[in-house]
């Protein structure tokens, strides 16, 4: 069956990797520049870009931890994301489960409704929002900040968690409700299992979603201690003058892209699975 | 059955009362009160503003700074789908049926490799990309001017590109689409890989070069999957605030990069809350009508098919 490959389709192939190699080589060359200006002091990056590190400075990284910061803005990630990524897809997936499986009277409307909230853009509600969150006393809290970020990803997860659960099967659930299971051991027992594979793509990308967000914190979040780390990093980087401390924003900025890199390199199977899942319907 | 009906009615307050009055109150609430006060003239604390009709909205006609900006905004909202696709069309064209074509049409070796690091930019936070690229950029030590240098354009090493009105926007445009090639290309790669491979043999038989074959085959059968693209990088073109505030914080040189968002916020910050607002529902409506738009015409496509 195999034809010699001619001049012309190695040609081809050649010029692919070529183009491919230089593209790979954009990604990762200030990806790698990064991490070893982490390891430089400050004044040597200003110097030679491109020398390795003559002494590897790991203080860079004792510093950005503690003296920076990023310990407690970490902290301070993981506690916000973490609890609305949680509360997100639990409410996310009530909410698609009913609107997908039950009929009654206002349910198109209320799936248009949530609809709505993905269609317009979080800057044209933004002023009001710091406004709602000062009256309630949530200004500047935990609390206030996750609440937001649980209400801004719901109607992405509305909506694509409640194609999933249409696509479930009934009889499941009329075998479910003849064994007498009500309609929250249902919920829990029989349905949300089944819909493992949408709740993981969705719960990435509302990980992704969350974890990338700063326009919300910046104005609903003003106490520097309890700044998440797009916050924390936003205020080292725009400081201006000689005594930035380069040394540890390149160590504060590895800190912060190497977990989420790692993970995606180990789980990069799946997750890419879930990609394009979640994005094409 | 009384039990079934108050277990019902438990089911629903908690799996729909809970999470829309929480989706109402902060989401729907802040939105239509949006459209009401982008007509007052609220600033401060005041806690009865003015109603003041559409005065905030003529007075954005006369502001040179917001038409500045909204023009950044429209150079972003056309340029970056356009880049990004293009660069992540060919990529995974080169990926998927770039390979040597020695029996069945194929992929170049090591597709999974590029495929992989084409993606490490999503996985990093906006604020993150800005910061990397602002060093990157920097004129004391960053990497693009070491780099010049080191090949030989010693003349263009000491170029301040995001200090320069003539260049800012256009560096700030790379470092965007750098952050979403992989991704598109990841979804580019995924569609082709639903396209039958009899068509690309086919086509390859009746002798189409690797140029003709990705235009006219790979592009019309992942239309829907361009069109999603498009909307969504013409939206990030429209709000771009994070990375703005990082590489173009005051709106960079001459406001050569000052969009739509960053001029709201800075209204926000000195309390004009009416005529933030207002430029607010103004970009809402932007936004909308470009989504509709390519949705309008990725149908016309269709028919024309």
């Amino acid at each position: 069956m195999s034809q010699p490959a001619n001049r012309g389709d190695r040609r081809v192939s050649v010029a692919s990797h070529t183009v491919l190699t230089l593209w790979a080589l954009a990604v990762v060359l200030p990806l790698a520049w990064t991490f070893f200006s982490s390891l430089k002091d400050s004044r040597s990056i200003n110097i030679s870009p491109f020398a390795l590190p003559q002494v590897w400075r790991w203080d860079n990284y004792v510093r950005a931890w503690n003296t920076i910061g990023v310990a407690r803005y970490l902290g301070n990630t993981v506690i916000v994301v973490g609890t609305a990524l949680v509360l997100v897809m639990i409410l996310g997936a009530m909410t698609a489960y009913v609107l997908a499986r039950f009929r009654f009277r206002g349910n198109a409307f209320i799936y248009y409704l949530i609809l709505l909230g993905n269609t317009f853009p979080i800057f044209l509600a933004v002023v009001p929002l710091f406004f709602v969150l000062k009256n309630s006393g949530l200004l500047g809290t935990y609390q206030g900040l996750i609440l937001v970020y649980v209400a801004y990803a719901y109607p992405f997860t509305v909506f694509f968690l409640h194609s999933f659960f249409k696509t479930l099967s009934q009889e499941i659930y009329e075998a479910a409700q003849v064994d007498g299971a009500g309609d929250w051991r249902t919920f829990f027992q029989v349905m949300l299992p089944m819909a493992k594979p949408g709740l993981a793509s969705v719960a990435i990308f509302n990980f992704l979603g969350l974890w990338n967000q700063y326009l919300l914190p910046t104005v609903l979040n003003p106490n520097k201690n309890m700044y998440v780390l797009s916050q924390g990093l936003y205020s080292m980087a725009s400081q201006q003058g000689y005594n930035v401390d380069y040394g540890g924003l390149f160590a504060a900025v590895v800190i912060t892209i190497a977990p989420v890199l790692l993970a995606y390199v180990i789980f990069q199977r799946q997750l890419q699975g879930g990609v394009s899942a979640g994005t094409m319907k | 059955m009384r039990g079934r009906n108050l277990e019902r009615i438990s089911f629903f307050a908690v799996f729909l009362g809970l999470p829309l009055a929480l989706y109402v109150f902060f989401v729907v609430s802040p939105i239509l009160q949006a459209f009401y006060y982008s007509l007052t003239d609220w600033s401060g604390y005041d806690a009865n503003p003015g109603f003041i009709g559409m005065t905030n909205y003529a007075n954005l006609l006369h502001d040179n700074l917001f038409w500045t900006a909204l023009r950044n905004n429209a150079v972003l909202a056309v340029v970056l789908p356009v880049v990004t696709i293009v660069l992540a069309l060919a990529l995974a064209t080169l990926v998927t049926v770039g390979g040597s074509s020695r029996g069945q049409t194929r992929g170049v070796t090591g597709a999974g490799v590029y495929r992989v690091v084409s993606f490490f930019p999503y996985t990093i936070p906006a604020i993150v990309t800005g910061i990397l690229w602002q060093q990157v950029y920097s004129p004391q030590g960053g990497l693009l001017n070491g780099f010049l240098s080191a090949i030989g354009f010693d003349n263009l090493a000491n170029t301040p590109w995001l200090g320069d009105p003539h260049l800012a926007l256009g560096a700030i445009i790379v470092a965007i689409v750098w952050s979403f090639v992989g991704f598109y290309m990841v979804l580019f790669v995924a569609a082709i890989k639903g396209i039958p491979a009899e068509i690309y043999e086919a086509s390859r038989l009746d002798g189409a070069g690797s140029l003709r074959t990705a235009v006219q085959i790979t592009v019309p059968l992942i239309r829907d999957n361009i069109n999603t693209a498009v909307v969504y990088m013409a939206i990030l073109g429209l709000d771009a605030f994070t990375y703005m505030a990082i590489l173009a914080p005051t709106g960079g040189p001459n406001n050569q990069a000052l969009v739509v968002t960053q001029y709201l916020y800075s209204n926000f910050t000195t309390a004009k809350y009416g005529y933030a607002i207002a430029m607010g529902v103004v970009l809402a409506l932007v936004t909308l009508l470009v989504s509709i738009g390519v949705l309008v015409s990725s149908r016309k496509q269709e028919v024309e098919l």
